[in-house]
């Protein structure tokens, strides 16, 4: 997901790529009549195919957002599946819009790159799973000492692994596969005590446990993973159509504005919401940004408020059951923050 | 007739057969057959109650996992897992998922086709499937006609039914093909080209024009020395760097042609070696009778070359059908890649899923190469000019 040699690549094709997108990518967007939006070839609850054969996922809903914003319609997006080889590649050589793929944001991604993220739209962390019935007591990964380790060669994870045993003084041995499957394999059948990767893929991994209730995810977060959208350079309308996009989300979760009562909530007499949602006299946040007044209302009637697309697809209301945590609002203990619309 | 030869007063001489002894036992009933098959010495013997009790072992949980404690139905995960897992299942259930298959059946043939556009899809199948049979079956009329709909017509045909953008048909862009419906375009596509060009590049090897055998040695050695993921890769990633701005080829056109390309360099190899097969009196008695090169080599030594190699042959297309999961370098999902992509649904994460999902991928593609491999030998057969032992 984020090696080394990867962002190299990345760099090395924009090196080479000559961009082809004009300034004005919004123009663009409006003529294709289409959003084209990179996600995940395959993540659970990020972005993965449903039964139906349609994208969808918590990635995948920030693309409907954008696409709602501007066309008042979230399927019209177009999505292309990226590795975390090509995402960077597509984005700067204008075969897509924008990236929602489950990125790192790095200030070399910022810099080398040339790419501008948009916000922070899930705080991931490295984080240990480890096998609760086995190892009993255990409640801190301070604790891990002498313990072996299931890693995916050539990640940062692995990496970051070795950094955090080390600066604790602590002991392990590591037990590295090429894919993740057997990562997954290996770890189920007891031949390591802990499993390490960003802490949104533990929960996916527990659930294809034998027993997932004997595992437990420990709270330790060992590296920094701020995931985001992201656009290119050089296009600031573009970037902030994308970056509100994201804040409007959050707003209207603080704001309490839902999917189901965004209608209703037009009529409120609070001045923030009626601001929010175009609905102040003279408003023109939304024309300003170049969309229409009512594009907040036409996010939340697409995809629901930020809490709700978490919640669905990653949260209580789908099989993973990821907590919100850090990802809660910043009113409620978690990082999630977005500048006032006003 | 023996009866009038025979002498009356030879009284001790039989006048009838004598009634036929059944076989002797060690041969041919049942318990001989074992003994001489299974039990005739005694490493034989312990190898087979080994061999037996492994059967024993291991069939009666295969058959449990994959029939018998299977789960045929169901819309969501919960089908699949145990209550521990967060599911239905008792505890300690395990079987094979085949709900997540049926329920994905669809992306697995189809991948990301748009849903109400692929009746497209099965169309240019029923007609692959229409044209490629009558063409397999030697006694079907019609073999000119039939191959000019099959290599000609049909991939036209398929070009603006599958991609669209014409006729009102909506345009379906590469990206979102997928499934075995591109396992098959792949194979198809590959097999078509890599016979012809392969027989092309074997003569150009064998040719006395330098020009031309240094061309085709070149091309054979040089496709043949990078492995296809590098063809692959080097096709979409690299090619469009050194292309200009406004000409973008499609990716999936650029697989195409590098699995063409690279099946036709082994077939050339596998072709070459039947054509050395040939003794030189074949050639001599072609130009004997004043054949041209041309002549040659259509009337008297490829038919020949060609039915040697036929394992060869089959074994190279084999090769291509399963090399063509290979596409997941350039994001493109054939059929594995689609069953293997769809393990990302929360929906359905459990820990039968995976194998569940590899199995039937697995099967899917033995019957295809199997189906290969009989006909090869069906065709074998009914070629055979004196070369079988």
């Amino acid at each position: 997901m984020k090696t080394t040699v990867k962002v190299m690549l990345g760099a090395a094709a924009l090196g080479l790529a000559v961009p082809t997108a004009s300034a004005a990518t919004l123009d663009d967007v409006k003529a294709k009549g289409v959003l084209r939006c990179a996600v995940n070839t395959g993540l659970a609850g990020f972005a993965a195919p449903n039964d139906k054969g349609e994208f969808a996922g918590f990635d995948v809903d920030y693309c409907k957002a954008v696409a709602a914003a501007i066309f008042n319609d979230p399927s019209k997006v177009e999505y292309t599946p990226t590795t975390a080889k090509d995402r960077f590649e597509v984005l700067a050589n204008g075969t897509v819009d924008m990236v929602a793929r489950n990125t790192t944001w790095t200030l070399s991604r910022d810099t080398t790159l040339g790419f501008n993220f948009a916000g922070i739209n899930y705080y991931d962390g490295q984080g240990f799973m480890i096998n609760a019935k086995k190892l009993q007591g255990i409640n801190s990964a301070l604790q891990l000492s002498g313990a072996s380790v299931c890693v995916q060669t050539g990640t940062t994870t692995e990496l970051n692994l070795a950094d955090y045993f080390k600066s604790n003084n602590l002991d392990y041995s590591p037990v590295v596969f090429e894919k993740i499957e057997e990562v997954n394999a290996a770890y189920d059948s007891g031949r390591c005590d802990v499993y390490t990767t960003d802490q949104s893929g533990l929960y996916s991994i527990r659930l294809g446990l034998t027993a997932p209730d004997d595992h437990v995810v420990l709270p330790e977060i060992i590296s920094k993973e701020p995931l985001g959208p992201l656009v290119r350079h050089g296009d600031d309308q573009w970037f902030d159509i994308v970056k509100w996009t994201h804040n409007a989300l959050i707003i209207a979760e603080e704001f309490g504005i839902t999917q189901a009562n965004v209608e209703e909530m037009k009529n409120s007499d609070n001045p923030e919401i009626k601001r929010v949602l175009g609905m102040e006299e003279n408003s023109k946040f939304g024309t300003d940004l170049g969309l229409g007044e009512d594009w907040v209302v036409n996010i939340i009637k697409a995809v629901g408020n930020y809490g709700e697309i978490f919640e669905r697809n990653i949260g209580s209301g789908s099989p993973l059951k990821i907590a919100r945590g850090v990802n809660g609002l910043w009113t409620k203990g978690g990082l999630q923050y977005a500048p006032p619309i006003r | 007739m023996g009866a009038v030869m025979q002498p009356p007063d030879l009284a001790y001489v039989r006048t009838d057969l004598a009634a036929p002894l059944p076989p002797p036992t060690g041969q041919n009933s049942v318990l001989g057959w074992l003994r001489t098959n299974l039990f005739a010495t005694l490493p034989d013997a312990v190898l087979t109650v080994l061999g037996l009790l492994i059967l024993w072992f291991a069939i009666p949980p295969l058959i449990s996992w994959l029939f018998l404690d299977a789960q045929w139905t169901g819309t969501d995960r919960t089908f699949c897992a145990t209550v521990a897992q967060g599911g239905m299942q008792p505890e300690g259930w395990s079987g094979a998922c085949w709900a997540f298959v049926s329920a994905k059946f669809q992306q697995f043939l189809f991948n990301v086709y748009p849903a109400g556009e692929r009746w497209r899809v099965i169309l240019c199948g029923i007609m692959f499937a229409a044209l490629l049979v009558p063409f397999l079956v030697p006694r079907a009329p019609f073999k000119k006609l039939n191959a000019i709909l099959l290599f000609l017509v049909l991939p036209v045909v398929s070009y603006f039914l599958l991609l669209g953008g014409h006729f009102g048909l909506r345009y379906v862009p590469t990206r979102d093909w997928g499934g075995f419906m591109v396992t098959i375009i792949l194979s198809y596509v590959g097999i078509a080209v890599s016979l012809p060009l392969g027989v092309i590049l074997a003569l150009g090897r064998r040719s006395r024009l330098p020009v031309i055998k240094l061309l085709s040695v070149i091309f054979i050695e040089a496709v043949r020395g990078v492995p296809l993921i590098t063809v692959l890769f080097m096709a979409t990633k690299m090619l469009p760097l050194f292309m200009p701005d406004n000409m973008k080829i499609d990716d999936f056109l650029c697989v195409l042609i590098g699995v063409a390309l690279f099946a036709s360099a082994y077939m050339a190899e596998v072709i070459r070696g039947g054509l050395q097969a040939i003794p030189r009196g074949q050639y001599e008695g072609a130009d004997s009778l004043g054949l041209g090169y041309w002549q040659k080599m259509r009337l008297i030594i490829l038919p020949q070359a060609l039915t040697l190699v036929i394992p060869g042959i089959v074994n190279t297309f084999i090769g291509l059908f399963k090399d063509t999961s290979l596409v997941y370098i350039v994001n493109m999902f054939d059929l594995l890649g689609a069953v293997r992509r769809n393990f990302n649904d929360a929906n359905w994460i459990t820990p039968q899923t995976p194998l569940s999902g590899l199995i039937f991928a697995g099967f899917v593609f033995w019957c295809f190469c199997f189906g290969m491999s009989r006909y090869s030998s069906y065709m074998e057969r009914r070629l055979d000019t004196g070369h079988r032992k």
